[in-house]
């Protein structure tokens, strides 16, 4: 019997099209433009401006805040601006642009294709490494990193686990990322596991990808402590909490982190963002996107510099197809559609995802016929179709009560509902309020 | 380029709907409607087709005039055909169609239409025609040679009330032709094989889980079981009461109706459990030779409650303590 996590789930078409796609460059972009706020916690603030020639791997951006971020320059050339720009969602925010002139990296950086396994960094001095390469969780969520890795005093960290899970349908990035560059994903996990000082190391991978966990296997072997955890393809098996409990049974309670059961959950992707910065001494600046969609001539997986724009990643691609109408940034449940393509890659962008006309648009909703099925598949055991009522009749306080808060958005209930109710727009806007009013009275 | 559509995620949807489980259900029907027009002939196909027109045009109307909001008619002709389940196949066409229009009109429409109702439509219905009708409603064509057009239930009801015992009535019964529609009831109740084939096939399309029907029958089946064992000749044995009265049509088919029933399993089971005791109670010592109706009902009126009492396990409830 495979793992999987206690409460709920659906299984939605996987559509791993782009599976086969081995990783290819992406040719630098005559232009990019880094957002300083790619990250959950305090924008980052511009250190750079108009008219300074930067070099790949230079810092542009840092707060002094402790949850932030550091941002680099993935490219060389020159700063053109460092102002507002319109955001993927329409929103505006503060980004650098820079003109590309040729390609020089910070002298620092390892470029030799070589894999460097050898490490003699103490704990601290591998967490500082992390801060310093402006790492964040690259599963979409964009947490920092070194945040995260920082344990509070008081609790341990007994197991690490990396997500390896990619239960999003479409996505890939993952997936070759764990075929591909397998080798220094599990130095990266070392190295993560060295600064937390874990008992014992986890990789979770849906049982869709047995070529990635057979390789990771063989490669695990040569480790110590790290074991490969094949787990049951259910949707949201790569949910934090969800991966936790399907590995070691732990259930995180409402309100709590991963760290109060004693675990630490990373990316494959962040583990691999971890390697090169600790052993190549390479800042984050570039990822794996995977551009992908029913209509694409041929969907596939790039490694793209950070605040390239999503036009250009989806014309290399192969462009947009004629009837395409909708692009969502990162998985079918959970990413976000983009209003406006010009925006930038961002570090936790894992996937470009482009509908056709017919697929973007929802079907219209009708009557709630009470038949359960959100309570059936919602992984953190809530009543998705009593917290649509409630929110929509705004009565938030029995929202909370209802634990709105607990919902992690995966969207398992929009998914199944027969009557096509948007059941988590209105318990998003349900969680939103309530989350406003618990910090509200955390304030006083 | 044209701008782009934008909404929230999720962007997928996994295709379920209404009317999908509303097909699998009259899918499901199928066979027992099957073994009824065997057993009843060409008057079981007038009565499921006047019922089930009734009440499309019954629903249709109200919602084009009276709630001015279209929800889809799939609803509306499982609730025909499950009324017509729960008639005789004798009784006149008109009455029927009066029976519809209570379903329809009164027991759905007047609590706002699809989703909204708290009895299940059918149900009422056919109680409104038993009370009201009673004489059309309790004779039945004469199926068998050697009975008398009375079902089992009443039968045993009957005998059992005048003075016989279980041993005295035993020699009338046959399970196995009960079993296979040759007993006299209503269209839907005759024929337990082919009700308990269309909940095995929803039960794998997921269109129900197994909580009500096994919580509705087991409770029936351990009461009656435990009554027949320490009076054997006082109270029928526990086989008699699962292929009579539409038992298992109940469970099966009209306990499980999504709106009418609990949302959490807990709670289909109490729900069920529920019906299954008030049912023996009323076929044993009640007025009335059967009780799966008025249980059911009497149910859908807690369920509202149960809902509110059995909410679903949260995750984090039970985590690791280190």
């Amino acid at each position: 019997m495979l793992k999987t996590f206690p409460l709920g789930g659906v299984h939605p078409s996987e559509c791993k099209l782009s599976r086969q796609s081995a990783i290819r460059y992406m040719p630098v972009p005559e232009v990019v433009t880094i957002p300083l706020a790619q990250h959950i916690g305090a924008p980052a603030l511009p250190i750079v401006k108009k008219g300074d020639r930067v070099v790949v791997g230079q810092l542009i951006g840092r707060s002094e805040t402790f949850v932030s971020s550091l941002i680099h320059s993935s490219v060389s050339g020159v700063v053109t601006t460092v102002d507002m720009f319109e955001g993927p969602q329409g929103r505006r925010q503060m980004g650098v642009t820079i003109k590309v002139e040729g390609d020089e990296w910070s002298p620092e950086i390892d470029r030799s294709p070589e894999v460097v396994r050898e490490c003699t960094l103490s704990p601290s001095e591998i967490l500082k490494k992390i801060t310093e390469a402006g790492i964040v969780g690259m599963g979409g969520a964009t947490f920092p990193t070194h945040v995260k890795l920082s344990i509070p005093p008081g609790k341990t960290a007994e197991y690490l686990i990396i997500n390896g899970v990619e239960c999003e349908p479409y996505l890939t990035a993952d997936h070759r990322v764990m075929l591909e560059r397998g080798e220094e994903v599990l130095i990266g996990v070392e190295l993560l596991a060295r600064c937390l000082g874990v008992r014992r190391t986890y990789i979770g991978v849906e049982n869709n990808k047995p070529d990635a966990i057979e390789h990771l296997r063989k490669l695990a072997s040569k480790f110590d402590n790290i074991r490969v955890v094949p787990l049951k393809v259910q949707y949201p098996q790569g949910g934090e909490k969800q991966l936790i409990a399907a590995i070691t049974g732990r259930e995180v309670p409402s309100g709590a982190l991963p760290v109060d059961v004693g675990c630490v959950v990373q990316n494959v992707g962040t583990a691999l963002a971890v390697y090169e910065a600790v052993q190549k001494n390479k800042p984050l600046i570039d990822r794996v996107v995977t551009v992908t969609g029913q209509g694409m001539v041929s969907p596939a997986n790039f490694m793209v510099r950070i605040g390239t724009s999503m036009r250009e990643v989806v014309e290399f691609a192969g462009g947009m197809p004629a009837d395409g109408a909708k692009v969502v940034c990162g998985g079918p449940m959970m990413g976000r559609a983009v209003s406006n393509l010009e925006a930038p890659i961002t570090k936790g962008a894992s996937g470009l995802l482009i509908f056709d006309r017919k697929d973007a648009l929802r079907k219209p909703e009708g009557s709630c016929i009470k038949c359960g099925k959100c309570v059936e598949v919602c992984p953190m055991g809530l009543e998705p179709y009593l917290l649509n009522v409630l929110s929509r009749k705004h009565r938030w306080e029995e929202c909370e009560a209802a634990a709105a808060a607990d919902c992690i958005e995966c969207g398992s209930c929009s998914y199944i509902c027969p009557a096509n109710i948007a059941l988590l727009d209105y318990i998003r806007w349900g969680k939103s309020e309530v989350m406003k009013a618990i910090r509200a009275r955390n304030k006083r | 380029m044209d701008k782009l559509i934008i909404s929230p995620s999720p962007h997928v949807h996994g295709g379920l709907s209404t009317n999908r489980l509303m097909g699998d259900v009259l899918v499901a029907l199928l066979p027992a409607f099957a073994v009824s027009v065997w057993v009843f002939g060409v008057s079981a196909l007038l009565v499921t087709a006047v019922a089930v027109a009734s009440c499309v045009l019954f629903e249709a109307a109200i919602q084009k005039w009276a709630l001015k909001r279209t929800d889809t008619l799939l609803p509306a002709v499982l609730t025909g055909v499950l009324l017509a389940f729960n008639l005789p196949s004798n009784i006149p066409l008109w009455l029927v169609a009066v029976g519809s229009f209570v379903a329809i009109a009164i027991a759905k429409m007047s609590f706002g239409g699809l989703g909204r109702n708290v009895f299940n439509p059918a149900l009422v219905g056919r109680v409104f025609l038993l009370v009201a009708y009673p004489v059309q409603m309790t004779s039945f064509p004469e199926v068998v040679d050697s009975t008398t057009g009375a079902t089992p239930l009443a039968m045993a009801k009957g005998a059992l009330r005048s003075g016989q015992s279980v041993s005295d009535i035993m020699p009338n019964l046959d399970y196995l032709q009960m079993s296979l529609g040759q007993m006299s009831g209503s269209l839907g109740e005759v024929a337990a094989i082919a009700l308990l084939l269309g909940g095995v096939y929803m039960l794998i399309r997921r269109t129900i889980t197994w909580h009500i029907p096994v919580a509705v029958l087991g409770s029936m089946a351990v009461m009656t079981g435990v009554m027949h064992a320490s009076h054997p000749e006082t109270y029928m044995d526990p086989m008699f009461h699962l292929l009579s009265g539409g038992a298992i049509l109940g469970a099966v088919y009209m306990a499980t109706d999504y709106v009418t029933s609990p949302m959490t399993a807990w709670g289909k089971i109490i729900f069920g459990v529920g019906i299954g005791v008030v049912t023996v109670v009323i076929r044993v010592w009640g007025a009335y030779p059967e009780g799966m109706s008025f249980a059911i009902l009497l149910m859908n009126a807690c369920v509202p409650l149960i809902d509110k009492a059995f909410r679903p396990r949260r995750f984090g409830k039970n985590h690791h303590r280190k």
